[in-house]
């Protein structure tokens, strides 16, 4: 168990150096250097790149002049709600899909839905957040076309979770706000996890599949259970855990996909930040914008690894 | 359902609810009476602005943000027009010699105020010579404030040209400069030397928080500032106390939406009243609606194609002429411009007052270009490169396709052509170096002054330090432009300005291609917007009537 831990964190660690090497790299693109290093040789300043990083000094853009690392802070917030909220349908919707195709396997429903997410599984989501834009905002006008409220109601930043912040701030809106601020927030967060969640359901589907040809299924079935405890209680508590690392899996997918779906969107997080730096040549914040991502991304793949290290013992192996 | 088996159903049923899981919450919105209200104006602006304090970046984007809402110049410009109007300065003399520019102030010019700051006086001369001076004088406490540059001010040579800035009493201020330039008030007019309060800066000062003084600015505009979220939005509150003028619209905002289609997706939805960049398609589909309005304003700007004319045979002007004579100009308004730019016959545009007819416009004749060639000796052809820039600009929405367009037309006279392109930076930098043949490129003008487009564009001076890129250094132009820029007589300023595009025809530095109008495209219920021929939009006065009110 230790062993496997372990080997967890050493390779997240070689990660997390690779990850430093590649954002120091692109640090020195700037025209002015990031930091006041000592030294001049470009390796030693590598290792005063990483003391500035610890001590959460990650420079200045050169740009706007403001501090990286509270830019990023500044725009984290928007990216992490749009993202919980896309994880929440990745994993609501993709089960329950899933689900369906796999009680009805070989009929017209498993046939569509499993058409269907073949269909969201290839679509790019640039192109299809405009349609959805066109359809609920242009066509239904139910949904707002883009930002996270609408302007006649001013919220200041205080969590800077829309959501949030509608809920506690000092104003007179009411609960007005907050629905109107979740209704900005539905169409990027469909467009954001249509991906995953076509994978998340096409997965629970084949995991379901499998495990109904076992054994303790058919003992189940000839017991007289209903189909439903069957697959609800039986089948999808042994399926969980492979679902569970799936899932983990969708959150890079989900990374990728926001830069897209905030520039769509005109959602103001890090991903439009990123974007903007990019065109501006603003190589501080390029850097540190690449080296919060990936890191977050590190992490959380880490955290997954341990999970699923609990879960499946099959997974435990002594090193080789 | 009596069709469907008990099984099925429950089948249908969680197909419904998995459905109805992943459209969660998609109940019709709380609905609110309208999106923008009467005394709310949501602008869909292109991008972030880089800074709050149009002294230290020079992009179209800092500019729109800060020059129609926050603050005001001595002078500027009639809305919608390039002619000089008072401002902070009520009226100006100048010298016989050019030099001495004596300037009278408002008395009644309040500034916003903050919670760091509120004003206790209204501005008078030491804030006009704090606003220079931050910018002129390397030693002032401002001048490195947050690491800034100036780069209009350092651009125009001001830090060079201005001689000295004195206070000649309470709402006297004396510019003294080294030599004559006549686009001296055109350029004091630009939004770039905005007038800030000293008094804001003394009071930071103190407080030892002088870096909020461009972050949260103070300044005299018919809006002040409340609040900046980058990549989200900037939000105004009406300035009551303006001196000159009262908009009816109490709360702007500016709503930054950087995706084109999204942006017109969002005004076509009612969530802006006004919208920033249109593309040609936008403006068609506009055309259509008539509850939207286009605001169009001739632009100060031309497209170009320009040739080295230090690389052979371009340095020949016979062979320069028969470009001018091989391209059809007209299938590339219609295809890159979509019709909406006009054919341009020099660097000046017709909107610009030193604009000449020429007698000879610039026309498609393959016959003539080849007999040019033929005169000039090359009626074999020659090989030849058109470096295309790599980006879209208001001035050239497509240079890649101009550039196909124009390869097509040489091989009808015998010149085969590679296109050449690198990225953006790599461009300029390599173009600068003098490393093309041919290039595709523009120019927008940041004063009205035709000196604008003239000297940084065909000067011998700019010839080597990269903005002539034609490389094309004519003594008689020059000496003629100099006059020009050292006149104040317009009438007089108007013959020299005759004289260089006189030569310009001839000698064929470039090809012309087009001036692009800018557009705006705003809700009809919106009225009193303006657009500066220099692209600036102009909030001032603007009012916000009801729907019905605006058939």
């Amino acid at each position: 168990m230790l062993i496997s831990l372990l080997r967890i964190f050493v390779t997240a660690l070689i990660s997390l150096i690779g990850l430093t090497v590649i954002t120091f790299a692109i640090s020195l693109q700037s025209s002015i250097p990031l930091h006041d290093y000592q030294s001049h040789s470009v390796f030693v300043q590598y290792f005063e790149y990483l003391g500035y990083l610890f001590q959460a000094n990650w420079g200045t853009s050169n740009i706007t002049g403001s501090d990286v690392l509270s830019e990023f802070l500044k725009h984290f917030p928007a990216t992490l709600e749009l993202l919980l909220f896309a994880l929440l349908i990745v994993f609501i919707c993709g089960i329950s899909l899933g689900i369906v195709a796999a009680k009805n396997r070989g009929t017209w429903i498993d046939n569509s839905v499993m058409g269907a997410t073949l269909v969201g599984y290839s679509m790019p989501i640039f192109w299809w957040g405009l349609l959805l834009v066109l359809f609920f905002s242009l066509f239904l006008g139910i949904f707002p076309v883009a930002g996270r409220i609408d302007y006649q109601y001013y919220i200041e930043p205080i969590s800077r979770f829309m959501l949030v912040d509608t809920l506690i701030g000092n104003h007179s809106y009411g609960l007005s706000a907050f629905f109107n601020a979740l209704n900005h927030l539905i169409l990027p967060a469909i467009t954001l996890s249509w991906v995953p969640m076509a994978i998340m359901a096409r997965m629970t589907r084949s995991a379901l599949v499998n495990i109904l040809k076992f054994e303790y299924v058919r003992t189940a079935r000839s017991k007289g259970l209903s189909e439903n405890r069957i697959i609800w209680v039986h089948a999808l508590r042994n399926a969980l855990q492979s679902l569970l690392t799936i899932g983990g899996l969708q959150i890079s997918i989900l990374m990728t996909g926001i830069i897209i779906t905030e520039h769509i969107f005109a959602w103001p997080g890090v991903g439009n930040w990123l974007l903007r730096s990019v065109a501006r040549q603003d190589y501080p914040s390029i850097q540190g914008g690449i080296l919060a991502l990936s890191f977050m991304v590190i992490i959380f793949n880490v955290f997954i690894d341990i999970i699923s290290n609990f879960l499946d013992p099959k997974k435990r192996r002594p090193l080789a | 359902m009596s069709f469907v088996s008990e099984k099925k159903s429950s089948h249908t049923k969680l197909l419904l609810l998995s459905f109805l899981a992943c459209l969660i919450g998609c109940q019709p919105s709380i609905s609110v009476d309208s999106k923008t209200g009467s005394n709310l104006l949501v602008y869909c602006s292109e991008g972030s602005p880089v800074s709050l304090n149009p002294q230290t970046n020079t992009s179209g984007t800092t500019v729109d943000a800060t020059a129609p809402t926050l603050f005001n110049q001595l002078l500027d410009y009639i809305p919608g027009t390039t002619e000089l109007r008072p401002s902070i300065a009520t009226e100006w003399s100048i010298n016989e010699k050019g030099t001495i520019y004596r300037f009278t102030l408002r008395d009644d010019i309040a500034f916003h105020s903050n919670e760091h700051f509120s004003p206790s006086r209204h501005l008078n001369a030491d804030d006009v010579i704090f606003s220079y001076n931050r910018q002129r004088l390397a030693n002032h406490p401002l001048h490195n404030l947050n690491g800034n540059s100036y780069p209009y001010f350092n651009g125009q040579g001001l830090a060079k040209l201005i001689k000295r800035i004195e206070k000649t009493g309470q709402y006297q201020v004396e510019i003294e400069l080294t030599r004559p330039e006549s686009p001296f008030l055109s350029i004091l007019a630009t939004p770039f030397l905005p007038i800030q309060s000293k008094e804001y800066a003394d009071t930071l000062m103190k407080k030892n928080q002088l870096e909020l003084y461009d972050k949260n600015p103070i300044g005299t505009g018919p809006f002040q500032y409340l609040a900046y979220e980058a990549d989200s939005y900037l939000r105004f509150k009406r300035f009551d106390k303006h001196f000159a003028f009262q908009s009816s619209v109490e709360h702007l905002v500016y709503s930054i939406t950087p995706d084109p289609a999204m942006r017109f997706a969002r005004f076509s939805a009612g969530e802006c009243d006004i919208m920033r960049y249109p593309l040609p398609v936008h403006n068609k589909l506009a055309a259509q609606d008539n509850t939207i309005e286009t605001i169009q304003t001739p632009a100060l700007n031309v497209a170009y194609w320009g040739f080295n004319t230090q690389k052979p045979p371009l340095n020949e002007p016979k062979v320069r002429q028969a470009l001018n004579f091989a391209v059809n100009r007209k299938a590339i308004a219609r295809a890159v411009y979509d019709n909406q730019a006009i054919l341009a016959e020099g660097p000046l545009g017709p909107s610009s007052w030193a604009y000449a007819i020429s007698q000879d416009k610039i026309i498609y004749n393959p016959e003539k270009a080849r007999q040019l060639l033929q005169e000039a000796g090359y009626g074999e052809g020659f090989n030849l490169d058109i470096w295309a820039m790599p980006v879209q600009r208001a001035y050239n929405p497509n240079a890649r396709k101009m550039a196909e367009m124009i390869q097509q037309d040489l091989l009808e006279i015998g010149i085969t052509s590679n296109i050449v392109s690198y990225q953006w930076g790599t461009f300029l930098n390599r173009v600068a170096a003098g490393q093309h043949q041919t290039v595709l490129l523009g120019w927008s003008a940041d004063n009205a002054d035709p000196d604008n487009f003239l000297t940084p564009l065909l000067s011998c001076a700019a010839s080597n330090n990269g903005s002539n890129y034609s490389r094309w250094c004519h003594t008689e132009f020059d000496n003629i432009i100099l006059k020009a820029r050292q006149e104040s007589d317009i009438e007089k300023r108007k013959l020299y300005y005759q004289q260089a595009q006189k030569i310009l025809h001839f000698e064929k530095p470039w090809l012309p291609i087009a001036h692009t109008p800018n557009n705006l495209l705003i809700k009809n219920t919106v009225k009193d917007v303006n657009l500066s021929p220099l692209g600036t939009i102009n909030f001032e006065g603007v009012t916000i009537i009801s729907k019905e009110d605006a058939f």
